[in-house]
């Protein structure tokens, strides 16, 4: 959703190689359509955040990527090898971490980091020093001799990303990588992520809004196995911001009055002249706002707008325009 | 990397209380079994000698020890095996290994040998024990070397049907129970099927049935007697049942 000056800037800057492209993709399960088709794209340097509420089709379409699912149709192309043709080299590339942690408790966590590394091609000499500076990034210098099942969940968390990025893969792959964290823990993960997105991609999948906005450079937001919106981050914020506004009026007009305001798509009465006024896409009446409330003597007092929520996102991405 | 699963597999094995516990209670029985043939054995010798041509340690005692390491296996292989691809799954380690660059057919292969590996140690303790009488007696080293042929190839296919049971489940109880049920099927089912079948003058469907017996393969070697048929069979049941275990383990990719 960027202005043609901005996309003239991104196509002219030398664009750096694509690591992750997925077209067509999508995966059936008996009736059910989990995904709808759809593209994926991401470049180096980029951290991808796939947003969606619960059973969106988010982890589907990530073990799809990672081939621990065959889609039902469409191609992977992963570092510019076919995933789905030649899935040993592809994999290679890839690190992932699935919802569920897939740790081995009877191991300790070097044993398991090695174990990683080996499974990953790592040369047995260049092991050490991999296990050893995953295990510094995930804070876990302290923790290499325990054993994992000893751990709490934040460090079982932390072994969990560790194994992702052991092999320095070209494509990383998170499933909801802050879930079950305390806050201090979501902080370190999140300063991790992005150090990790500055040279590789990144994907993560999370319904956490907040978290998309201090991590990802691009999102995603899946509703029903669809993409419904898919932009950067500060179009995600134009998206959000601007789009709600609540008013203060100390001689409020009638109701309709706000409702004719071109481009105003809708407007509840909060009480005690107070309202919400919701912009139509596109749109930003603000302007003939302030001038109607001078001209008719409304008593502007207070114009505010409103941070919307995921849930309001989603809202309005998958329900449509709300009709005024 | 096949060898990078085995390895953790075996980890694994010995990490887990179950590995020991059958270690013991294998050992147990066979030293038993063994102490009991050897004193049976000494008590009979003087009347054995008279015989125009007597059996010797290796056939009364050696061969009867390998046969109730064979009933054994039955139990135990089932259980070794259940937790390997189940637990697996139901951890949802699985995935750690489906992500990983190797083929499906790698970390089959993979969990069989770290399994096999496991195997070897209790066969060589039962190979051990005839082994100690060596100095004070003449041990018949030819039928000793069929006999853990015989051993180890029956191994080989309980350890397949049971690593293919794994792989149905992710109940490690059930999958223990299945291995169980299939090894038990074949043993009642598979040479009453032979032998009607070859009543009936089918004997190339016959011959073929012969493959689900590793009991009747164990036997001519148990007896010393290099049987090519038998052999074949053992290898081809063992192979059978992990490429099946492959095929089911790469289905799961595809239903999810």
């Amino acid at each position: 959703m960027h202005s043609p000056e901005q996309s003239q800037l991104l196509m002219e800057s030398t664009e750096p190689a694509l690591t992750i492209c997925a077209r067509g993709l999508s995966r059936r399960f008996g009736n059910h359509l989990a995904v709808k088709p759809l593209d994926l794209d991401v470049r180096r340097g980029e951290v991808l955040g796939l947003l969606g509420p619960n059973g969106a089709g988010k982890t589907t379409t990530m073990q799809m990527l990672t081939g621990n699912l065959a889609p039902t149709a469409g191609a992977i192309r992963i570092c510019d090898i076919d995933l789905l043709e030649n899935p040993v080299m592809a994999k290679a590339r890839i690190g992932y971490l699935p919802e569920t942690p897939p740790l081995y408790k009877e191991l300790t966590v070097v044993e398991y980091l090695r174990l990683a590394a080996r499974l990953h091609k790592v040369p047995r000499a260049e092991c050490s020093g991999a296990v050893n500076s995953a295990m510094a990034r995930c804070g876990l210098t302290d923790t290499g001799r325990k054993l994992i099942g000893t751990l709490s969940k934040g460090f079982q968390q932390r072994v969990g990303i560790a194994q992702a990025i052991v092999h320095d893969p070209d494509v990383i792959i998170l499933d909801e990588p802050t879930v079950g964290l305390d806050p201090n823990q979501i902080l370190e993960i999140r300063a991790l992520i992005r150090e990790l997105g500055d040279k590789r991609s990144v994907i993560l999948s999370t319904h956490i809004l907040p978290e998309v906005e201090a991590i990802c450079t691009r999102v995603q937001i899946m509703h029903h196995g669809e993409i419904v919106f898919s932009d950067t981050i500060a179009g995600l914020r134009d998206f959000q911001s601007g789009r709600m506004v609540s008013v203060t009026l100390q001689r409020p007009p009638a109701i309709d009055t706000l409702r004719d305001i071109p481009g105003v798509a809708a407007v509840e009465a909060v009480g005690e002249g107070r309202f919400r006024l919701q912009f139509a896409a596109g749109a930003d009446p603000t302007s003939t706002l302030i001038n109607r409330a001078s001209d008719g003597d409304w008593g502007l007092q207070q114009l505010t707008p409103t941070q919307s929520s995921l849930e309001d996102v989603f809202v309005r991405l998958t329900k449509k325009e709300p009709v005024a | 990397m096949i060898f990078v699963i085995a390895g953790k597999e075996l980890r694994s094995l010995f990490a887990s209380p179950l590995a020991w516990l059958v270690l013991t209670v294998v050992q147990v029985i066979l030293g038993y079994g063994f102490l009991k043939r050897l004193d049976d054995f000494l008590q009979i010798q003087s009347q054995l000698a008279q015989l125009a041509s007597p059996p010797g340690v290796t056939e009364l005692i050696a061969a009867p020890n390998f046969a109730t390491a064979a009933a054994v296996f039955l139990f135990a292989i089932p259980l070794l095996a259940m937790r390997m691809i189940a637990e697996e799954r139901r951890n949802q380690t699985l995935t750690f290994l489906l992500s990983a660059p190797v083929s499906t057919t790698e970390i089959v292969i993979g969990k069989y040998l770290g399994l096999m590996f496991f195997l070897s140690i209790i066969i060589s303790l039962v190979v051990i024990m005839p082994l100690t009488l060596a100095a004070h007696t003449h041990l018949d080293f030819g039928m000793l070397a069929t006999l853990t042929l015989a051993l180890l190839l029956l191994a080989a296919g309980f350890a397949a049907v049971s690593l293919y049971a794994s792989s149905l489940t992710a109940h490690p109880m059930a999958a223990a129970l299945i291995g169980f049920g299939i090894l038990l099927a074949m043993l009642f089912a598979g040479e009453a099927t032979g032998d009607s079948l070859r009543a009936r003058g089918w004997h190339v469907a016959a011959a073929f049935t012969q493959v689900f017996t590793p009991l009747k393969n164990f036997e001519p070697l148990g007896r010393g007697v290099v049987d090519s048929y038998a052999i074949t069979c053992s290898v081809l049941l063992a192979t059978g049942f992990i490429i099946m275990a492959i095929r089911r383990l790469d289905s799961q990719r595809l239903r999810g």
